[in-house]
């Protein structure tokens, strides 16, 4: 099965994303430039890096949501292909309308880079099952809006699914109910503003983002 | 253009005194046309020919073994092995930066990155170095708050981690604010790509954003003191777009991997006259631009303004003949423009043609040659008298506290969290200790990187300061455990045509070239900011503090064998590595807790290169062989600053037992004698058997532990201590009550 992170114009975090991905499956992921209109045939997981696609200009996420590539993404998705998007990649998602909510920007209207405490809301999920639910793992987000809102409807639906992956345990960024990530109806797609693929070694402060891909591997294999 | 004629007021205005306008009569052998008299006047600028700073800076030494490429270039080029080089330069953006904070800073950032990869080497590291006036000025918070937003606005979305750098406050910088940007890049050594023109024929390619009528005449601004009337002159900062400069880095590198380019200039500081006419100098030829084919974001724009206007993310390139469609196709992939609009000749001349007619011809080599180059006049500034008698301090815990929540010591958290310090996934070491490490990807090796420069040092003793700010970054990429391989200046001044700021000038630069030498630590590239003064009301200037920032770039073979600022565990013994002068002279605290400032203060700490030499030396060996476990130079606020530095970062305290066996402690803790560092190691013995073999001061003063820093004060048979929490609130506070 092949792996492939998405670039658009603006990605920036796309070869980290690729290196993370390489480092657990020991495949190189296949980069896709956003004017592709076909993914690998083989594909096994789809990456949506982090970045400022077409500059955060309109809406983050919003311009690259509409590139040629998010058609094939989308049935990939449906036909129940992982899809993993991190940070400006969660926006990309929820401008595409394959995860509700969307990101404001954060309530303290700055930019935000540091370490957060996160908890792992569940780990019934091909992304989360080398968690444990409960568990508090350290993650960094770097981001200007990753300020999660939906309806309260929406909010109370995805926590009595179970789709809240992640929740932050301290003030970040206003998200209504601190929620971090969040997984569609299906259970293949998740969005999240902090960066796993920045905490993969030791050298890099940590490695709790690690096991997200080492878990992603297991259900990609 | 035959119809503006060239009075000596639209001289003047061009900034050219009456006799470099002499010069330029010369030049030309006639009578300039307002196109051509613009484009002298850009490149005559202060700083586009470095005309009254030229003569010194040729002091600093330039030249090493691991030099690739000194000054001259876009960047300076430095060896790190395996085929790979480090390619690195800071540049200043203060005059844009106060007039319009955002946008100065922003473009400041992007300008600084596109003399990088201009090189060929992918940006890895973003510092910069920012100095403002008091806090409490009404101004402060909006330019504060500007600049880190426009820092971090640019940097984060290029993708290019903002990894370190400096603040300081004074209120020197009331009226000209400080921006200094540096970046650092990694290339192939066999893919660098340099800016001399050749081969006639073949084609001249502009790629990037469009030219706008910003920015035109920013060079000329740059070179003036700031009047009344500066902040009428907001339509001549640009507008920065980093995302377009994300598209250009990724498209330069695409082609750059290919061997189609000639040579490669951006379009900096004056635009494509700068671009254009130094790619032609370099390569002695001559070059021929048709200005209705540049690419214009505005309808009815005229030669004058295309080649002065300094819109962003543009840049200049000579390819080989036949290449141009192989580029475009890589340039139209990133969505950015891509024209010919001229080629190389043999003439020797710059000829710019717009609708059939030739509206400038410019002989290239008097545009040189003629060039302005001025032996100001300069005094040398007089070493201050001792600091009187100096009344020591009754409360060692509470000066701490101060120093600690002091505007040059509080932490700077507030601003590095506003900056993607990540991206890139190799940052090592995150900004807060003495220098950031970010791995050369994919490899073991790591690149040190700090900018430093203590002003208040400087203006007391200009000579004495250069060698500080230079000792400084050898000492904070030493304490990392890297080896120094170079360094690029930044210098900030006054106005040069008073002799007493071009003595500031020449004692710097001359302290500079000193500690250079003695540590074998080049300048490989720079950039001089004058005119950083502003004008009273009776006509008098107030200039900054003399400021001459450094970037250091150091390497480490094994990024794994660093030391960290942070105690590790308790129990551990605590050294001063380094002879204690007990010198308070212009030390942080005599400005903090005694009000002593400026010339009042007395000297500054001397520094002793060959100490200097030794004890970093040291200290790099104890890293590399396992035997420190925490470093942290001393600098601002001495020994005290420094332990509790080291100990907020590890969340543990210490007891510091051999303070002072006679006399006063205060200059002990406080005093910032140079060449001194803090040391921590669970095997004394061997630290102090190695100390003794090289020959160098190491002395235990106490042990890691605890939640407090407790100083036994023998002499007085007192006890100071502090409770981490209390340190930390007041060294946290600071940013964020400030800036609300």
């Amino acid at each position: 099965m092949r792996s492939a992170v998405i670039v658009f114009p603006g990605s920036n975090c796309d070869r980290d994303l690729a290196v993370a991905i390489r480092d657990v499956t020991g495949r190189e992921p296949a980069m896709v430039w956003h004017r592709e209109t076909e993914l690998p045939a083989d594909i096994g997981l789809i990456a949506l890096p982090g970045g400022f696609s077409y500059g955060d200009y309109l809406r983050s996420g919003a311009m690259a949501a509409r590139s040629p590539i998010m058609r094939a993404i989308a049935d990939a998705a449906g036909r129940g292909v992982p899809v993993l998007g991190i940070c400006n990649g969660f926006q990309v998602l929820t401008e595409a309308g394959l995860l509700p909510g969307a990101l404001m920007r954060n309530a303290g209207l700055s930019f935000v880079c540091r370490d957060v405490s996160l908890t792992v809301e569940t780990s019934q999920s091909i992304f989360t099952n080398r968690y444990s639910a409960g568990e508090g793992i350290r993650i960094p987000v770097a981001h200007h809006d990753g300020n999660y809102q939906a309806d309260a409807a929406t909010l109370d639906r995805l926590e009595g699914e179970g789709r809240v992956a992640f929740r932050y345990a301290e003030e970040v960024n206003g998200s209504a109910r601190s929620i971090a990530g969040v997984i569609n109806e299906t259970g293949n797609v998740l969005g999240m503003m902090p960066h796993p693929e920045r905490l993969m070694e030791t050298a890099q402060g940590g490695t709790d983002g690690r096991r997200l891909f080492e878990g992603l591997l297991e259900a990609v294999a | 253009m035959s119809d503006h004629p060239i009075t000596p007021q639209v001289v003047a205005e061009h900034g050219l005194s009456p006799e470099e306008y002499e010069r330029v009569l010369h030049a030309m052998g006639r009578e300039p046309n307002l196109t051509e008299l613009g484009i002298f006047s850009v490149m005559w600028s202060e700083h586009c020919s470095y005309k009254s700073s030229r003569i010194h800076l040729k002091k600093l030494p330039t030249t090493g073994p691991v030099v690739i490429c000194g000054p001259g270039e876009n960047a300076g080029v430095v060896d790190i092995g395996d085929g790979q080089a480090a390619i690195f330069k800071m540049e200043s953006h203060n005059h844009p930066s106060y007039i319009e904070p955002y946008q100065g800073a922003a473009t400041g950032v992007g300008g600084i990155l596109r003399d990088v990869f201009t090189m060929g080497a992918r940006p890895v590291a973003n510092l910069n170095a920012l100095r403002f006036g008091r806090p409490d000025h009404p101004k402060m918070r909006h330019l504060i708050a500007g600049v880190v937003h426009g820092i971090g606005g640019y940097g984060n979305c290029v993708g290019v981690p903002t990894v370190g750098g400096e603040v300081n406050f004074h209120a020197a910088y009331d009226g000209n604010i400080l921006v200094n940007a540096m970046t650092v890049g990694v290339a192939e050594t066999d893919k660098i790509f340099y800016s001399a023109a050749s081969g006639v024929g073949n084609p001249i390619v502009y790629v990037g954003s469009k030219t706008g009528r910003d920015g035109i005449h920013g060079a000329t601004m740059a070179s003036a003191d700031f009047t009344e009337e500066s902040e009428e002159k907001r339509p001549t900062v640009q507008v920065g777009d980093p995302f377009t400069e994300k598209l250009l880095i990724e498209a330069c590198l695409e082609l750059m991997a290919s061997d189609a380019i000639v040579a490669i200039q951006d379009m900096g500081a004056a635009g494509l006259t700068s671009s254009s006419v130094e790619m032609a100098s370099k390569g002695g030829v001559g070059i021929e631009l048709d200005m209705n084919a540049v690419p214009c974001r505005e309808t009815g724009m005229t030669p004058y303004e295309m080649m002065l206007s300094e819109s962003q993310e543009r840049m200049l390139m000579v390819l080989k003949p036949g290449r141009e469609a192989e580029a475009e196709a890589i340039f139209r992939k990133w969505e950015l423009d891509f024209a010919v609009i001229g080629h190389v000749t043999d003439t020797g001349h710059m000829v710019l043609k717009f609708n059939g007619e030739t509206v400038c011809d410019i002989p290239l080599a008097p545009l040189a040659d003629d060039a302005p180059c001025y032996d100001r006049p300069w005094v040398r500034t007089a070493p201050p008298a001792p600091a009187g008698n100096i009344v020591p301090s009754d409360d060692i815990a509470a000066d701490l506290v101060t120093l600690m929540g002091s505007p040059d010591v509080a932490s700077r958290r507030w601003i590095w969290e506003q900056y993607d310090h990540m991206v890139g996934a190799d940052t090592v070491q995150r900004p807060g200790g003495d220098a950031a490490v970010v791995r050369v990807h994919g490899t073991r090796k790591g690149l040190a990187v700090t900018t430093d420069c203590t002003p208040r040092y400087c203006y007391a003793d200009p000579f004495e300061g250069g060698k500080q700010a230079i000792a400084e970054t050898w000492r904070n990429l030493t304490a990392v455990g890297a080896t120094p391989l170079a360094a690029t200046d930044c210098m900030n001044f006054g106005n040069p045509q008073r002799p007493e700021i071009m003595g500031q000038f020449v004692g710097c630069i001359e302290g500079m070239a000193e500690a250079c030498s003695a540590l074998g630590y080049p300048i490989v590239s720079g950039n001089v900011s004058l005119y950083n003064e502003t004008k009273n009301d009776d006509g008098s200037g107030s200039a900054i503090l003399p400021t001459p920032a450094i970037g250091g770039v150091g390497l480490l073979a094994d990024y794994e064998k660093s030391a960290t600022i942070a105690f590790k565990a308790p129990g551990e013994s605590v050294f001063i590595v380094g002879h204690s002068y007990r010198h308070l002279g212009q030390s942080l605290w005599l400005r903090e807790v005694r009000g002593l400032d400026g010339r009042d203060a007395g000297p500054p700490p001397p520094v002793d290169l060959a100490a200097e030499k030794a004890n970093g030396d040291f200290v790099r060996a104890l890293i590399q062989d396992g035997i420190a476990t925490a470093v942290h130079d001393i600098a601002d606020g001495g020994a005290a600053v420094a332990l509790a530095e080291m100990a907020l970062a590890g969340r543990i305290g210490a007891e510091i037992v051999a303070v002072a066996e006679a006399g006063d402690p205060t200059a002990l803790l406080f005093g910032e004698d140079q060449a001194r560092y803090i040391v921590t190691t669970t095997d004394p013995a061997a630290l102090a058997a190695r100390a003794e073999a090289a020959g160098v001061s190491a002395i235990a003063i106490g042990a890691t532990g605890g939640d407090a820093l407790r100083f036994d004060l023998k002499a007085t048979g007192q006890i100071a201590a502090v409770a981490l929490d209390d340190l930390r609130t007041a060294h946290e506070a600071f940013f964020p009550r400030l800036m609300g």
